[in-house]
């Protein structure tokens, strides 16, 4: 299928490491046109890894704002020029942060309509489903500027590989005023080891099924295996079990894991307010019934005090081998 | 999770604190084969119990309610689910403290611990408290919060160890499918269609709180009420709570005068308001559990609602202005048109049971006498028929009706309410005949459930000149009242009354087995000659009231019921539930085809006479007999019955005509006592001060499921041979012998400490030894006042209510407590009345 | 940039702006009015989106922390009063209303609407040292406006802010943007814009006294500029649809002790072992 003759394509890169995004923004690109055109910001020579997925073109943006870290500001300036100079009828990027920013930062110097987290386009390419409510709902636009600029959303695509030869390379040297300088990433500082509830990737949650102060020992055990943090309900901390920095839910922390280990939680509204954010849930409660087992992704059916001691038991074995 | 199964005994709907004590209950009592679902998760299914303030006070002025929450909390008690944080209600008015002393009054009556504490003594209590701004507080130590989803679960758990329940969350009810029966307008609960599966049931319960009425609706069906909105914040958290380490560590706070509650949860403070406008939802508006932002019931908060609360709240105890405000809702609760719960059998719907408009507070009792009632046919732990469902006539279950009552009481939750405070809207739902010539006489219309009644005549003002009568002393006593009811009553004594009795509820029996059906109902004989009447108690199988009424035999096959207007429903249901099914016995509701005026007085024999040529002497019309006449009017010659029966203690009768005669009636009555003192008079002499003289028991105040007839001393010299409903239970009742008595007491002085008279009013004032004792029976029913009212005739006050055989004298001296005082009273009558015993102006 | 803005900031002329959305609050499952047009929100209550709630937390916390101003702003109906208020109770000073009367917006026109407010705000009292918005609403999700907004305004914008630290001095921001395994710094002249995401910070609610002042706020409403014709951003949005369900909601991974191993495999799956 090609709808466009061309599709500019951003391909997102981290100091000259091609991110995995990009990949996807490709495929994605692939269903759209035969001629995929990707942007390098930087004298980057990330050419034979895009040709892998289907570029048929790379523009090498070569300009001392672009040869170190991101900068938004820079990255989006670039892709403008370009975009003024090209003209492509679609330009595309993946809806990460980067690439979302960096899309925005072009449309809104060209003063062009903007469609993030795209999920699919209609054979003419002028009406577009996306995501709203981080997937809750799907909006259907119709997209009719000459120059349509989307982001595909974020793992909504499957990275195929369609090897398209060598790819045609061109130089390309944007005007980049030197105050752009001010939005170029300066360092980077490692997460801390401590990692808070609100930002921790694994929480193990313990509800009034746990019993008692004691009897969170194996969730604290499990969560630090994971390098997690324990989280409880209303309930616990009601009954002095821990303290309120350690509730989760709507009067507590909002938490946003990747994963939500609850166990001997029933599930109360209150609470799972604030554990909703999580990516994936997984319940542990001897009743089936129980809100958070319906509600979550996982389950497993059982009393917390035989499966947690199980799980850390298992950890340890796999880690031993 | 086990399938639906297709078959079960009985299926309660909802597994709230209701529906979930239901099952706990039901298994206890021998139930097997239940099945309990809910459209929503467990423990907290997404109705009301989930977002409960879960605190129970247990003084209420109505006997249902505050027996019902002290059975409730005494459950939650015994689940060691609750904790006994105490609670105070404080005052900002003058008007409030009087309400206290009353609550003072009502925790005697149920036996409640109670004290009243200074603005002072409150502040030790509640130490962040500003004492400035109250002038005192009622303070319950028992008071207590409890864990109402734990308890939930705990009774669930009851049921499942016994093998008698399974349990089906999420699992959400589509139709209930119903069956014809052989009586009309009555259909029989079959099947619940869920979307896992239908299953067949016997017994179907509704226990579906704000849902409830939706859910009725299924099988053609109502449960009259509305979800309402409350409105509670969650602020916090606060150094002096969370030191309490406690769920809860300081009493409860309920700020009545500006109708708001705090209380402790943890480190924070529940504020609850019931000080908002009303905000009503109707059913199809609460969101599903997934569509919903918080639960299904606790709705988005509307911040303008609770602006004027948190002001007064602020006042009240400073810290609660700068904590934050960390959860907000306007949570649903249910309200029905009349304030009461909605319990028992659904009228439309045989097996078809009702377990909703309960709060937690009386959650697990409710629970109890629904599962007592579906087991015994009658509840066992109290009467409840102010919860009985069957109390509501058709006009009180539409949306219209209950929607403009709820909004109307919505704002009284914290409000005084005097006993005989009258509804403002949705009045004269139904008149009599005589209504535009009773306006016209500046009638003072009372509303009876949909009925309106004159309670006194304006136009009769000047027998309070005639008489030398005064207004009460206390605007609180004399709020609801007029010395005009106590001037129509001298007047009937001394001339004549005509009396608009058309609220009565008629229903006619007809058939080859209609005598033998209304024998079987009745504990005296129906099955007497045509033109016969009997006044007769309807007993429950337990052998207590469940009615009391007049019958009266008016064809060789047709028998009609005469009943009250506040127990037509529950009547007409209990008919229509016993009744056969074969056929032999028709059922008609002719309320509304006939009127009744009643005429008493020594002027009445005179007056009648006039009207017709029927010998009214007590040889031609005598006590208790029905005669059909002729009455000549200005309209022309009307049909009429005359029932020569007296409520009010003077010769006269019950006089029935078609409806469409009654204004004629009306004025030929009128005028023929035109020069022998009739006048128009109210239901003050009808159902108070007559009444009262002549010790009449009324049904629902003196009469109760919980008394028989041997203790309200209305058992006959011999009992018939033929069977009736509860006579094993009436039998054994005569061979024990009571064990308290209804006895009628004479107030002796009714000066207070102020010097000021006070008149008691029938609220369950407890009746007290000379020491300030309760007087409690083996039962433990407590002494009380079931009706209060003038005796004019007598020159007392007087008052209704059992006392146990030793106190059950004639001149023995006790007290009673009003308004948080003592009162010295003394025992007038015991079976007899205190003004005219013998009876000789009835038989004149 | 002009010399007025490399010189310190006096901490009690700090300015910052927020940018708020008034937002539908719904549960797990939003409906939609019949014609798929809009959600139905006729029983959900409004919030202004998560992100720009640690926006306004910042906010106060820099204005409580070095003196200053804060002000929000929305665009939107008249409703939106509802949440300048609840950000005002919260500790905002001042509230700004661009009253849209239902007219059919879209990134372009709010961040048109945005700055033309921006630019009449900062005439009368001064320039916005920092503006903050939320890195993308709750509803739409365009992932726009704010750089629309500084772009136009000729402003430095970052997205993504997890961290934010003023420096009053040599005027400046260090901002912080999560990554993969830690936090990307960078330092932005003032004035700046920033986007900001939930995290930030852990937001107050309002107390009851702040509630209650907040109702006597006064705000200041400006209608967004004239000359918008229909049609012409080139994006007209068509209707919202319910995403496909999925087919088995609860992966049971087994019954007590034993599904242990499963669990792990999932761990692994996910990447947190």
């Amino acid at each position: 299928m090609s709808s466009f003759t061309e599709v500019l394509v951003v391909g997102e890169h981290e100091r000259g490491t091609l991110v995995d995004a990009t990949l996807e923004a490709l495929t994605f690109a692939r269903s759209l046109s035969d001629e995929i055109a990707v942007l390098v910001c930087g004298d980057f020579d990330l050419a034979d890894r895009l040709a892998q997925f289907g570029a048929t073109t790379v523009h090498i943006a070569d300009h001392e704002l672009l040869n170190g870290d991101f900068g938004p500001e820079a990255w989006g300036e670039t892709l403008a020029q370009l975009i003024q100079t090209e003209e492509p009828e679609m330009v595309l990027a993946c809806g990460t942060s980067r690439g979302n920013e960096v899309m925005a930062q072009a449309a809104a110097r060209l003063d062009l309509p903007f469609v993030a987290n795209c999920i699919e386009l209609s054979e003419a390419g002028t009406e577009i489903t996306r995501v709203q409510w981080g997937g809750s709902l799907l909006e259907q636009t119709a997209l009719t500027a000459d120059i349509k600029m989307i982001s595909v959303s974020h793992h909504a695509v499957e990275p195929t590989e369609a090897d398209a030869g060598q790819p045609e390379q061109r130089s390309f040297k944007p005007d980049l005023a030197e105050d752009l300088a001010r939005t170029v990433v300066q360092g980077r500082e490692i997460a801390e080891a401590g990692v808070s509830l609100a930002t921790a990737a694994v929480v193990v949650g313990g509800g009034r099924g746990v019993g008692s102060p004691e009897a969170f020992a194996p969730l604290e055990e499990l969560a630090s295996l994971l390098g997690g943090r324990v989280g409880c309900s209303r309930a616990v901390t009601n009954n002095g079990w821990r303290p309120h920095s350690d509730q989760v839910g709507q009067t507590g922390t909002r938490i946003a894991p990747e994963i939500y280990i609850a166990t001997g939680i029933s599930g109360a509204i209150q609470h799972w307010v604030g554990a909703s954010a999580a990516k994936q849930i997984l319940a542990i409660n001897t009743d089936p019934d129980a809100n958070m087992v319906v509600k979550a992704d996982y389950a497993v059916i059982g009393d917390l005090h035989e499966v947690v001691p199980a799980i850390v038991d298992e950890i340890r074995s796999r880690q031993a081998d | 999770m086990s399938e639906l199964p297709a078959k079960s005994k009985v299926v309660v709907i909802g597994a709230g604190i209701v529906g979930s004590c239901l099952v706990g209950h039901l298994s206890q009592l021998g139930w097997t084969d239940i099945v309990l679902i809910d459209k929503g998760p467990l423990p907290n299914p997404g109705g009301s119990t989930g977002h409960a303030s879960n605190f129970i006070f247990p003084v209420d002025h109505n006997k249902e309610m505050a027996l019902l929450g002290v059975q409730s909390a005494n459950q939650f008690r015994d689940l060691g689910l609750s904790v006994d944080s105490g609670g105070i209600e404080v005052a900002r008015t003058e008007a409030r403290m009087h309400e206290l002393a009353r609550r003072m009054t009502s925790a005697k009556a149920w036996g409640v611990e109670a004290s009243l504490l200074t603005p002072g003594e409150v502040k030790e209590l509640v130490p962040f408290i500003n004492e400035e701004v109250i002038l005192g507080g009622f303070y319950c130590s028992s008071v207590s919060v409890v864990d109402s989803l734990e308890t939930g679960t705990q009774m669930r758990n009851l049921a499942l160890e016994q093998e008698a329940l399974k349990v089906f969350a999420n699992t959400e009810v589509l139709d209930l499918i119903t069956e014809e029966t052989p009586i009309e307008g009555q259909t029989k609960i079959k099947a619940v269609v869920t979307d896992k599966g239908t299953i067949e049931a016997e017994y179907v319960v509704i226990a579906c709180g704000v849902w409830s009425n939706r859910i009725a609706n299924l099988a053609g069906a109502y449960i009259p009420l509305v979800p309402a909105v409350h409105q509670m914040a969650d602020v916090g958290p606060m150094d002096v709570l969370a030191e309490t380490n406690n769920e809860i560590g300081y009493p409860i706070v309920r700020d009545m005068d500006t109708f708001c509650y705090e209380r402790q949860s943890s480190g924070s403070m529940e504020v609850g308001s019931y000080g908002h406008r009303a905000i009503l939802h109707h059913p199809d508006e609460i969101p599903s559990n997934d569509a919903a932002a918080l639960s299904p019931t606790e709705m988005p908060f509307t911040p303008d609602d609770f602006d004027p609360q948190m002001e007064t709240a602020i006042e009240l105890m400073d810290m609660l202005g700068d904590a934050e405000i960390k959860y907000a809702i306007n949570g649903l609760l249910s309200l029905t048109p009349d304030t009461m719960p909605c319990l028992g059998e659904i009228p439309e719907v045989r097996n078809l049971w009702s377990a909703a408009a309960v709060w937690v507070k009386e959650g697990p009792g409710m629970a109890q006498v629904v599962a007592e009632w579906m087991t015994h046919g009658y509840p066992r732990v109290i009467d409840a028929h102010g919860a009985d469902i069957a109390r509501f006539y058709e006009e009180e279950k539409s949306d219209e009706h209950i929607w403009a009552r709820a909004t109307e009481h919505f704002v009284k939750t914290y409000g005084i309410v005097h006993p005989a405070e009258q509804w403002a809207g949705r009045r004269n739902l139904q008149v009599s005949p005589y209504f535009s010539r009773q306006e016209a006489l500046g009638a003072e219309f009372f509303a009876a459930r949909t009925w309106e009644r004159p309670q006194w005549y304006q136009s009769n003002a000047d027998l309070v000149q005639r008489y030398e009568l005064q207004e009460r002393e206390v605007e609180w006593d004399n709020r609801w009242w007029s010395p005009i009811s106590t001037g129509e009553h001298l007047n009937l004594r001394e001339n004549c009354g005509l009396v608009d009795l058309s609220a009565f509820q008629i229903y006619e029996l007809t058939g080859p087995g209609a005598v033998a059906f209304a024998d079987h109902l009745a504990v005296n004989k129906v099955d007497k000659p045509v033109g016969s009447s009997v006044y007769t108690p309807w007993l429950t199988p337990d052998g207590g009231f469940h009615s009391d009424l007049t019958m009266m035999r008016t064809a060789e096959n047709t028998v009609q019921i005469v009943t009250g207007v506040f127990d037509g429903g529950r009547d007409q249901f209990w008919v229509k539930k016993l009744m056969p099914q074969d056929g032999s016995v028709a059922f008609a509701n002719i309320t509304l085809d006939v009127t009744t005026l009643g005429l008493w007085g020594p002027n009445a024999p005179a007056v009648l006479a006039q009207l017709t040529d029927q010998d009214l002497s007590q040889a031609g019309s005598p006590y208790g007999s029905l005669r059909t006449v002729i009455l000549q009017t200005a309209s022309g010659p009307i049909e009429a019955t005359l029932f020569r029966i007296s409520y009010v203690g003077d010769t006269g009768w019950e006089i029935y005509t078609a409806w469409g005669n009654g204004p004629a009636l009306w004025d030929a009555l009128v005028v023929a006592g035109a020069d022998l003192g009739l006048r128009p008079t109210g239901g003050g002499v009808y159902g108070t001060s007559g009444r009262l003289e002549k010790g009449y028991r009324l049904m629902g105040n003196e009469l109760e499921s919980e008394y028989s007839p041997v203790e309200a001393g209305l058992a006959r010299p011999k009992v018939k041979a033929s069977d009736f409903i509860g006579k094993e239970a009436y039998l054994k009742a005569r061979q024990d012998g009571p064990e308290v008595q209804m006895c009628t007491l004479t107030v002796e002085d009714h000066t207070d400490s102020a010097g000021r008279k006070r008149f008691m009013m029938g609220g369950n004032e407890p009746l007290l030894t000379l020491d300030g004792a309760r007087i409690v029976d083996s039962h433990g029913r407590a002494s009380r006042v079931c009706s209060a009212g003038p005796g004019p005739s007598v020159g007392k006050h007087l008052l209704l209510g059992y006392l146990p055989n030793e106190l059950a004298v004639i001149g023995t001296d006790l007290q009673v407590m009003y308004q948080n005082e003592y009162f010295p009273v003394k025992v007038g009558a015991i079976d007899g009345s205190v003004f005219d015993p013998e009876d000789s102006r009835l038989k004149s | 940039m002009t010399a007025e803005q490399t010189s310190r900031i006096d901490a009690s002329e700090l300015r910052v702006l927020v940018c708020i959305k008034r937002v539908p609050a719904p549960g797990a499952r939003i409906n939609l009015t019949d014609d798929g047009q809009r959600i139905d929100t006729a029983h959900l209550g409004f919030a202004m989106s998560p992100h720009e709630e640690c926006a306004v937390e910042a906010a106060i916390q820099l204005t409580q922390e070095a003196g200053g101003e804060a002000t929000v702003l929305t665009v939107g109906p008249e409703e939106a009063e509802e949440q300048l208020r609840y950000a005002v109770s919260l500790g905002i000073h001042k509230a700004v209303l661009v009253k849209t009367d239902g007219e059919a917006v879209n990134p372009q026109r709010t961040a048109r609407a945005i700055g033309a407010a921006v630019a009449a705000l900062e005439a009368a009292d001064g320039p916005f040292h920092l503006i903050l918005f939320g890195n993308e609403s709750a509803d739409s999700g365009g992932f726009q406006v704010g750089i629309r907004v500084a772009v136009g305004l000729g402003r430095p914008i970052v997205t993504a802010i997890k961290g934010i630290d003023l420096e009053l001095e040599a005027p400046a921001i260090t901002a912080k943007r999560e990554i993969d395994g830690g936090l990307e710094i960078y330092k932005l002249p003032t004035p700046a814009v920033l986007g900001v995401k939930e995290g930030l910070n852990l937001p107050r609610y309002p107390t009851m006294k702040g509630r209650l002042a907040s109702k006597k706020a006064e705000i200041t409403q400006f209608q967004p500029g004239e000359s918008e014709p229909d049609g012409l951003d080139g994006q007209t949005s068509l209707g919202l649809i319910q995403p496909p369900q999925k087919a088995s909601n609860v992966v049971r991974l087994g019954e007590g002790p034993a599904a242990a191993p499963a669990v792990v495999d999932l761990l692994d799956e996910l990447g947190v072992l």
